[in-house]
């Protein structure tokens, strides 16, 4: 059934597309995310999918082309990173607020300025409110496995939203590892047949996709959207369960890692989720009350379900890869405090902005931040709640 | 977990020169022998003749993690030039090795590692490639010395994995095929130290 591979995530992203074979896609290259449209047009090229590979002189124009696709009633795909997402920021809400099921494959990079091509989550952090669905992953395997799922996730009636997968660009995008692939056969079963009920090309049912909504319907609409959201929650799970009957993998709205017992715990996204396991095994072996929480679906935010994870902590670092410019702590931690508020007895939190531009984090950074959570639950003092990390101070 | 069995292979290389296209090359012989591998690259500017850095971890195990390498078993240096320029040791284990191009022996370069205790390797990559190949092309090479000093893959086995990788990347030109399988032998001979 299954076949071992090694591959980067940005191959695997490509390989899930072919297998997946989607109608269209809206290409257009940018660093890190370049290889996912390369690869996939030798697959158009060698005749192995059917999709219209429409090359285009902007992010703004392949996003467009998605839209344009998924409104006529196909599925469609395109990849990006950084200023090519940036620039697809008014059609990532087209797209949500049309309801429209495009699968975008995001590997995360540096916004500009200053200009940088390395791995945080600014990008795909600018757009957590534009409607989408956000699904992360910590390694090739997680991403290519959300890909997979991503098209039965947007697809679900009641849920109809676009889905951006996200990896941590180079990281992952680059990185070559081993890799477990479905066959062929079964990434199709699993994806199935779309049929939307409303589309553009049926022309018996004529209908307009994306007029002006007057300001008597403009915010129903803006609620069934949010409401759609809050859908989306079972449907990634229901399709989750799906995928886990298939390939054995498991996956939810985030994965807990020792968590049983923890007191002290890292809240965080993506491949330094990897890192730091391998920091919390150390510091398991000699006893500290370590764990994580890896965060899978940050759209939309599992906030009960994760301050019920968090529930019996002392203190909290919640780790993001991201500015944000609040003043106040990055969006991830926004998130995540919210969520805690809740809770009768809550965890002290801090928030710890890391690895912006790709600045790199071994698992020596972890384990001093574990330190000063070890500090945070006995004392009970947070001290500065908003620091960041790895930064050689002026 | 940072497993027992896990050697950690740094490459040092200019934009261009292949040490990407080596370190994957590695990660792939690694994975066709049965191991967990990583291989990346570590991108500064992109530009031509620049300074790159690529990693390698090959283990029984899988490996979560994500981070540079920082204490190295092998260091490989294919550009003698970024010697002095790069701290190329840095961290770099007494009981790993590095292995450098260039046309000096082991003797001659150790003062230059800043006083590096464990073994030094060299092998002189790009005339091998110039008297097989016609060109300077230090990657296939180094590699193949990387092999032989490490045995982090059996080389014999790894002479036969590339073998076939060759046979599947020049499937357009088939006769640079046994030009790059004699590079990789006499580089395994070559290499002293």
């Amino acid at each position: 059934m299954a076949h071992l591979d090694r591959l980067s995530g940005n191959e695997a992203v490509a390989v899930a597309m072919r297998q997946i074979d989607p109608d269209v896609m809206g290409a257009f290259p940018i660093t890190p995310s370049t290889e996912i449209p390369q690869y996939f047009a030798q697959y158009v090229a060698d005749g192995k999918v059917h999709t219209e590979l429409v090359t285009v002189e902007s992010e703004h124009s392949s996003m467009s082309v998605c839209i344009g696709a998924a409104a006529a009633g196909g599925r469609a795909v395109s990849a990006t990173s950084s200023a090519g997402l940036a620039l697809m920021y008014e059609l990532l809400y087209v797209a949500a607020s049309s309801r429209l099921p495009i699968v975008l494959a995001v590997s995360t990079r540096a916004l500009t300025g200053p200009i940088n091509i390395n791995n945080d989550h600014s990008d795909a952090m600018g757009a957590r409110d534009s409607g989408w669905i956000q699904i992360y992953a910590e390694n090739n395997q997680e991403v290519y496995d959300n890909y997979v799922q991503a098209f039965p996730i947007a697809e679900t009636a009641g849920v109809r939203l676009p889905v951006m997968i996200c990896m941590d660009g180079f990281i992952t995008s680059h990185a070559v590892e081993n890799i477990e692939m479905l066959e062929d056969q079964q990434v199709k079963d699993f994806v199935g047949e779309y049929n939307p009920e409303h589309f553009l090309l049926n022309s018996k049912q004529p209908l307009a996709v994306g007029p002006y909504d007057v300001t008597n319907y403009y915010m129903e609409h803006k609620k069934q959207e949010a409401e759609a959201m809050k859908d989306a929650k079972q449907a990634i799970l229901d399709v989750a369960k799906r995928f886990e009957e298939m390939s054995g993998r498991k996956y939810g709205f985030f994965e807990e890692y020792r968590m049983e017992d923890a007191e002290e715990a890292l809240v965080l996204i993506g491949s330094t989720a990897g890192t730091a396991k391998a920091a919390v095994d150390e510091l398991r072996a000699q006893g500290r009350k370590v764990g994580l929480v890896k965060v899978r679906v940050f759209r939309p935010f599992p906030a009960k379900e994760l301050a019920q994870a968090l529930s019996r902590c002392k203190a909290v670092a919640v780790m993001d890869k991201c500015e944000g410019f609040s003043a106040c702590g990055g969006p991830l931690f926004a998130e995540t405090r919210s969520a805690l508020y809740d809770l009768e007895n809550r965890p002290k939190a801090i928030s710890i902005v890391y690895g912006l531009g790709g600045r790199d984090v071994s698992t020596t950074d972890i384990k001093k931040l574990y330190d000063r959570l070890e500090n945070i639950a006995e004392t009970g003092e947070t001290g500065e709640i908003y620091t960041h990390m790895g930064v050689r101070e002026a | 977990m940072n497993h027992q069995d896990m050697v950690e292979i740094r490459w040092h290389g200019r934009g261009g020169q292949g040490a990407k296209t080596a370190c994957l090359l590695l990660a792939d012989a690694a994975f066709s022998s049965g191991k967990y591998v990583q291989g990346f690259p570590e991108y500064g500017p992109e530009r031509s003749g620049a300074p790159i850095t690529a990693y390698n971890r090959i283990s029984t195990q899988r490996c979560n993690i994500h981070s540079n390498i920082y204490e190295p078993d092998y260091v490989v240096v294919v550009d003698e030039g970024l010697i002095g320029c790069v701290d190329v040791t840095a961290g770099l284990k007494e009981t790993g090795a590095i292995i450098i191009n260039t046309a000096k022996s082991p003797d001659e370069v150790r003062p230059l590692l800043r006083g590096y205790q464990g073994r030094v390797c060299t092998i002189d990559a790009n005339r091998i490639s110039k008297e097989i190949l016609g060109k300077v092309f230090p990657n296939t090479p180094m590699l193949a010395a990387c092999v032989k000093v490490s045995q982090v893959v059996d080389p014999e086995k790894f002479k036969a994995d590339m073998e076939e990788s060759f046979r599947h990347k020049f499937a357009t030109k088939p006769q640079v095929i046994a030009g790059n399988m004699k590079v990789l032998t006499q580089s395994m001979e070559e290499v002293q130290g």
